[in-house]
């Protein structure tokens, strides 16, 4: 009869946020030119639609954003012909830009009733880039000269880039090349350690403001191996016939950026700029939306680039972004948690009644522990699409072990003498369970449930990866910036958190201790 | 006099084949104390255990108060029996009052009507309730403890006592001490007991009867002067020798 209810809670809180989704819901990339379009997006839908959106900025890469918008979890995200091309069709790039672009709105309308609109003007192709003195020193010019040195050479790619077959493999088989040692790194930290010449080769972005401050020098992709990569909108069907002013709205981007542009506008947001700011100025200067504060539009809110000020400084800025982040992190954990223990504390219970399964059932829940968290957000992309849900289910699943653990082991070892004392004595098995068993396997249920909160609240970082918020936020964005300030302001509070959850529960377990044990 | 508990052709045989009880028959009549003597596995506790229904005969009848117990139900059966294991069995995380005033509180008595008798038992028992009752079982002695649980096992003056070797785990000093008070306490509430215990000595000085136990096979059973005088399995005539011998060795 519980377990039923904790059951149908369970599925309650799950489905709520279906159900309760309404208006648009614009996604992104982890990268900043995509999260400023997907704001850019946003704005533009807000100010001409007068639709409510909804913003899921940041998601992991191009397959969980691709697979949001199929499934609906999202309405529309920036893209690039390219990535839709051969990472998603998994097709060669034949021909030039047109042809490109002619492909995937055919293929994608047809396969999966997704609209490319009108590109946005500017494209943003992968590039090879080397440190200006090594291109120097060995002449290089094109990737056929890189191909030459290439098994001497260190490189650091990003993670993205070493799977795709737009990346690293299409490009060893183009060129023939085959690099000494390749590593993956997160795309911000790569510039740094090309500066510092920890590796020899990256890959960058046409649109990349820190090609110059860097001091690297793009390769010529002689062979043509890249495919364009064109920035557009790329919307659901179902969304358009819905709400055709969305299409409307968003058409107005088309053309309106340039490399050039771009470039500026990515220095800006590399410097710390919001993209909210970034993003409003872009539409008023663009004559989109009307400019709030009448000033010149490219030179609103702070015109230049910010100082990079001290970390506390930054905190203290930050602040209420950062509590609201906090709140999101706590809650996401805190449901989870919650949620864990309705169902590990009855699970263990049953499994103490039928011991047999007891074993294996702990072992399989102890697989959880080691699948790695972004592996754990993809496989349930598909059933619970981005956001919150995700988050919470995939967190809920790796509390759930130390609490099963714990109430098994606890409730089966409680002082056994006690137990069938309380048996002889006449008292039923549930009276024994209520009345003894649990009493006696408390502290140490409350340990595992511990356990599982401290685990919980440290993960709750990965829900960046959904957008779905928490302190893992900062801690992605600052990896894309390669800003420690940003990461530390998400690390540190989400470590402080997990002490003080620590903390607080010890007491709680001190406390609830039952008096004699 | 009327029979307390009887055990009629009994034989248990554990899943996994272990004959623990073979054709054991015994009675105990009421207000008497019977001991069963045994090492361990020769099948004293399985008998025990029968008598609560913690344990289902494989054959034979198992009689409380003139009832077969097949078809009582179990928990009524158990709230009837007062229980004493080896180690008091106390639950650590109730006080002393909670512990004794178990039963009661199963059998539904009133609040006012439980404490009354939890003072009244452990007054009897020679712990005063205004000093223990709010104790736990970890601020107490061994000896202590074992005073609490048969205070527990006579909350709700079940007239039968089952006691799984109550002295077992005492000290020689506070054992013969308990010794004496059981004694005075089955004496004064005329109680019927079964008492299990590895100690021939102890067994012939609590109870009116000894039965002694090997491989499941009651070998004899009767008062101590019978055994003394007429053993009828040379175990018996061993195990006597040898409660007799340590008895010369302690004097």
């Amino acid at each position: 009869m519980r377990r039923s209810a904790h059951v149908l809670l369970l599925g309650l809180l799950i489905a709520a946020p279906l159900s309760a989704r309404a208006g648009i819901v614009v996604g992104s990339k982890n990268f900043e030119e995509s999260r400023l379009l997907g704001e850019v997006f946003a704005q533009l839908i807000e100010a001409r639609t007068g639709l409510p959106v909804e913003r899921r900025l940041g998601l992991a890469g191009t397959q969980i954003c691709f697979e949001a918008l199929r499934t609906g979890a999202i309405d529309v995200y920036p893209e690039y012909t390219g990535t839709g091309l051969v990472s998603i069709l998994g097709e060669k790039s034949t021909g030039g830009r047109a042809a490109a672009l002619a492909r995937v709105r055919a293929e994608f309308l047809h396969r999966f009733d997704l609209r490319w609109l009108a590109p946005l003007g500017f494209e943003n192709s992968f590039e090879i880039a080397v440190p200006k003195e090594l291109a120097e020193k060995e002449k290089l010019r094109t990737l056929s000269d890189l191909a030459r040195i290439a098994p001497r050479l260190k490189v650091g790619f990003g993670q993205e880039f070493v799977g795709r077959v737009d990346g690293l493999p299409g490009l060893e088989k183009t060129y023939g090349l085959h690099f000494g040692s390749v590593r993956s790194l997160e795309h911000a930290i790569k510039y740094g350690a090309a500066g510092a010449r920890e590796i020899d080769a990256l890959d960058v972005y046409t649109t990349d403001a820190r090609l110059i401050e860097h001091r690297l020098v793009v390769l010529e992709d002689d062979r043509d191996f890249f495919p364009p990569y064109e920035a557009a909108a790329l919307v659901r069907g179902e969304t358009l016939r819905k709400h055709p002013e969305v299409g409307s709205a968003l058409g107005l981007l088309a053309g309106a950026f340039d490399e050039e542009r771009m470039r500026a506008l990515n220095f800006r947001l590399e410097h710390g700029e919001r993209e909210e700011v970034v993003a409003r100025d872009v539409l008023a200067s663009l004559g989109l939306v009307a400019s709030r504060t009448g000033a010149k539009p490219e030179q609103t809110a702070k015109g230049k680039a910010p100082e990079r000020a001290g970390f506390f400084a930054y905190l203290v800025q930050e602040r209420q972004a950062l509590l609201r982040r906090t709140l999101e992190h706590l809650g996401l954990s805190g449901l989870a948690l919650l949620l864990g223990v309705l169902v590990a504390v009855p699970f263990g219970l049953l499994l103490e009644r039928r011991r047999r399964f007891a074993e294996p059932a702990i072992r399989l829940l102890g697989i959880t522990q080691t699948v790695p968290s972004l592996a754990l957000l993809a496989f349930m992309l598909p059933l619970l699409g981005i956001g919150a849900r995700p988050a919470i289910v995939a967190l809920w699943i790796y509390s759930l072990f130390p609490i099963v653990r714990n109430t098994y082991s606890g409730v089966r070892d409680a002082d056994p003498r006690a137990v069938e004392a309380a048996l002889a004595l006449g008292m039923t098995e549930w009276q024994v369970l209520r009345q003894v068993r649990l009493p006696l396997a408390l502290p140490i249920v409350l340990a595992g449930i511990r356990t599982a909160a401290v685990l919980t609240v440290g993960t709750a970082t990965l829900a960046a990866f959904v957008g779905a918020g928490g302190l893992g936020e900062p801690i992605v964005t600052g990896l894309q910036l390669a800003d420690n300030r940003r990461i530390l302001s998400g690390a540190l509070p989400a470590a402080l958190l997990a002490i003080a959850v620590d903390a607080l529960l010890g007491a709680l377990e001190r406390a609830l201790r039952p008096r004699g044990l | 006099m009327p029979t307390a508990l009887a055990v009629e052709r009994v034989v248990k045989i554990y899943p996994e084949g272990t004959r623990a009880l073979d054709d054991v028959s015994f009675t105990v009549a009421a207000g008497e104390t019977v001991a069963l003597v045994g090492e361990s596995g020769s099948g004293k506790t399985t008998l025990l255990r029968l008598f609560n229904r913690r344990l289902e005969p494989t054959s034979g009848r198992v009689v409380v108060a003139g009832e077969d117990v097949a078809g009582v139900d179990p928990i009524a059966l158990r709230r009837r029996l007062g229980y004493v294991p080896q180690d008091g069995g106390l639950l650590p995380h109730w006080t002393v009052g909670k512990n004794v005033e178990t039963v009661p509180r199963l059998l539904g008595w009133e609040a006012q009507r439980r404490l009354d008798r939890v003072r009244e038992l452990l007054d009897l028992v020679g712990l005063p309730g205004a000093t223990f009752a709010g104790r736990y079982p970890n601020e107490l002695s061994g000896g202590q403890r074992q005073r609490v649980a048969f205070a527990r096992a006579l909350a709700a003056d079940p007239p039968i006592l089952l006691l799984d070797e109550p002295f077992g785990a005492l000290d020689a000093l506070t054992r013969r001490e308990l010794h004496l008070q059981f004694a005075e306490w089955t004496a004064a509430l005329g109680k019927a007991a079964v008492l299990v215990t590895h100690d021939l000595a102890e067994a012939f000085r609590l109870a009116a009867r000894t039965g002694v136990l090997r491989g499941g096979r009651l070998l004899q059973i009767g008062p101590a002067e019978e055994l003394e005088r007429r053993p009828a399995d040379p175990y018996v005539e061993a195990l006597l020798d040898l409660a007799l011998s340590r008895r010369s060795a302690n004097a």
